[in-house]
């Protein structure tokens, strides 16, 4: 019922369900919004100026850069990976299992990959959008040095777009929510942590170093740092770049058969 | 315009794994029709259903919708279909309106359409009251007819329900029933699964008795009664620990005999002139009810069990 091709072949399909995501979010967006406004703030007033006022007392300048200047791309990665885990696990477990709207979605003219690419077209268009927001929050403290800085939003939606298609893929095909709050602990909150978010790789011993280029959210940390400041290796950046679009294919061609399989059959 | 029948299936097979859900069912529907099928859970009705809607692709067999092959226009068919599904599968967090204008979007309708559609679709299943209302406020009765104007937001060709008044009460049942039947009124062909009776006596003009994946009896309901059962039935209870050992002397005064674990059933043509038969032989059950015969009484002689247990 489908081919390589559905993914312009299906477009004014899966815009619909793009529509019907966003629509439900602007219906329902109270509460995410005041965090998505106040987050970045506090986190850069809190991180940026409190911790950063102790680091440049004894240590300097990170990488060239105070070290408010350092974590706010930083920021801006780890906001996007948030996004795709909160948009792509308890919401899509709902929508398969719980209240099964995507089973009504589709017994419309959509298509199970329609569902698909609308809900992660919807969670990219979101973290574009907070990526906007938050370059300028970023501006705002003073921390954008290049005109690279305007990709920033985009390097935002890579990062969700990496993060959400194999999470919406793996809730598709789940029967309870019992093995999420374990990716919580043991992914998202160390990835959070330990993705040189608050310190550059060179903390690390030598033989660790290795080691996060293993981690998603590096990646992301890096291309947005690189993108803030303007610097950084062209060989570097593409493989930041290609790390996490190549995840993202991975997770879009695991999606569509999961999605597929608990919708149709 | 052709003036074959709107729905065609001929040896549909579902598998899933080594279980086969639906064996072989042949069917047509007329435009126009309200078509049952009714059987016990697990009969392969919601299977059968989810293939006739363009959503479940069939293992086997051929399947034509509105003259057009799901396989390769499953998009388009369903577009002129609407699904009731046995679960609401509403938005619970959104209002009764955002509901339906938000999933009319799903069919490409433009918006100051939808506005007006939901208007009246609200009005048709008495819920323009709750309009503006939270789905998770409404009654489960609300819900299900939410769920029907949910279901005609594309004005469909055919309406596909599945068990639409399961777990409903009495009252809320007839208001989907009367609302059902207006529909029909109006022409909308309507295919309904049920494992009641008295629903698929009410909604259908013809039916297939559907179990364990296969069909086991079409026709029209009251041409079904009249060929697998007696005019009337009578229903009796004794004072005793199994009705099973009454069978033989009661079997002289009925065509036949059924033996429940709490009652037994005789089909007669009078049943008036059979009690009165039992009485004078001295035959005194503790209660006794005569009847019509129903689909019930064929779904047992048909599977030798009741529809619902």
């Amino acid at each position: 019922m489908s081919n390589t091709l559905d993914v312009t072949a299906g477009w004014s399909r899966w815009r619909r369900s793009w529509w019907y995501h966003a629509t439900y979010y602007a219906q329902t967006w109270r509460g995410s919004v005041v965090s998505t406004v106040f987050f970045p703030i506090f986190f850069l007033a809190a991180f940026g100026v409190g911790v950063g006022h102790l680091v440049t007392a004894h240590h300097g300048l990170v990488q060239g850069q105070t070290y408010l200047h350092f974590i706010a791309p930083s920021l801006l990665a780890t906001t996007a990976m948030q996004q795709a885990e909160g948009e792509s696990l308890w919401p899509v477990l709902a929508a398969v299992k719980w209240l099964r709207t995507y089973h009504a979605a589709a017994a419309t003219p959509l298509e199970p990959e329609d569902i698909f690419y609308g809900k992660l077209a919807w969670v990219v268009t979101r973290s574009f959008l907070t990526g906007v927001f938050y370059t300028i929050v970023i501006g705002c403290f003073g921390a954008i040095e290049s005109w690279w800085s305007l990709t920033l939003p985009i390097i935002g939606a890579l990062v969700s777009l990496a993060f959400a298609a194999p999470l919406v893929a793996f809730a598709a095909r789940s029967q309870s929510d019992g093995s999420f709050v374990t990716i919580y602990r043991f992914a998202f909150v160390p990835m959070f942590l330990f993705s040189a978010t608050f310190y550059p790789v060179s903390a690390y011993p030598g033989y660790l170093r290795p080691l996060v280029q293993l981690v998603p959210l590096y990646h992301g940390v890096a291309l947005a740092r690189a993108a803030a400041f303007g610097q950084g290796s062209l060989g570097a950046i593409t493989i930041h770049f290609c790390f996490l679009v190549a995840m993202a294919l991975v997770g879009i061609a695991w999606g569509r058969r999961t999605m597929r399989r608990r919708l149709v059959d | 315009m052709t003036t074959g029948p709107i729905l065609e299936a001929r040896d549909l097979v579902k598998r899933f794994g080594d279980l086969t859900a639906v064996k072989g069912v042949s069917f047509a529907v007329e435009k126009g029709e309200s078509f049952g099928l009714l059987g016990p859970n697990g009969a392969g009705k919601t299977s059968t259903l989810r293939m006739i809607s363009a959503v479940s692709e069939p293992t086997s067999g051929s399947l034509t919708i509105l003259g057009l092959d799901p396989r390769r226009d499953g998009p388009e068919i369903r577009g002129r279909l609407g699904v009731v599904p046995q679960e609401d599968t509403l938005e619970l967090e959104l209002t009764v309106r955002q509901n339906l204008e938000m999933f009319g979007r799903y069919f490409d309708l433009p918006r100051n359409v939808l506005r007006e559609r939901a208007s009246e679709l609200l009005e048709f299943t008495q819920l323009s009251e709750r309009a503006n209302d939270k789905v998770d406020d409404l009654s489960g009765g609300m819900k299900r007819r939410l769920t029907i104007a949910r279901a005609l937001v594309n004005q469909p060709e055919i309406l596909i329900l599945d068990e639409p008044t399961t777990g409903l009460d009495p009252q809320a049942r007839h208001l989907v029933w009367e609302r059902l039947y207006r529909l029909k009124r109006e022409g909308v062909t309507q295919i309904i699964t049920t494992h009641y009776m008295d629903e698929a006596e009410q909604l259908c003009d013809r039916l297939v008795v559907m179990d364990h994946g296969t069909i086991v009896a079409e026709g029209p309901p009251s041409e079904l009664i009249a060929r697998h059962s007696t005019r009337e039935v009578v229903e009796l209870r004794f004072d005793t620990d199994s009705h099973e050992e009454l069978h033989e002397r009661l079997s002289p005064f009925a065509q036949r005999v059924e033996v429940l674990p709490d009652r037994i059933l005789l089909y007669v043509n009078e049943g008036d002139d059979t009690l009165r038969e039992l009485h004078a032989v001295g035959v005194v059950p503790t209660s006794a009810l005569v009847r019509r015969s129903s689909l019930e009484d064929v779904f047992l002689r048909l599977t030798g069990r009741t529809l619902v247990d």
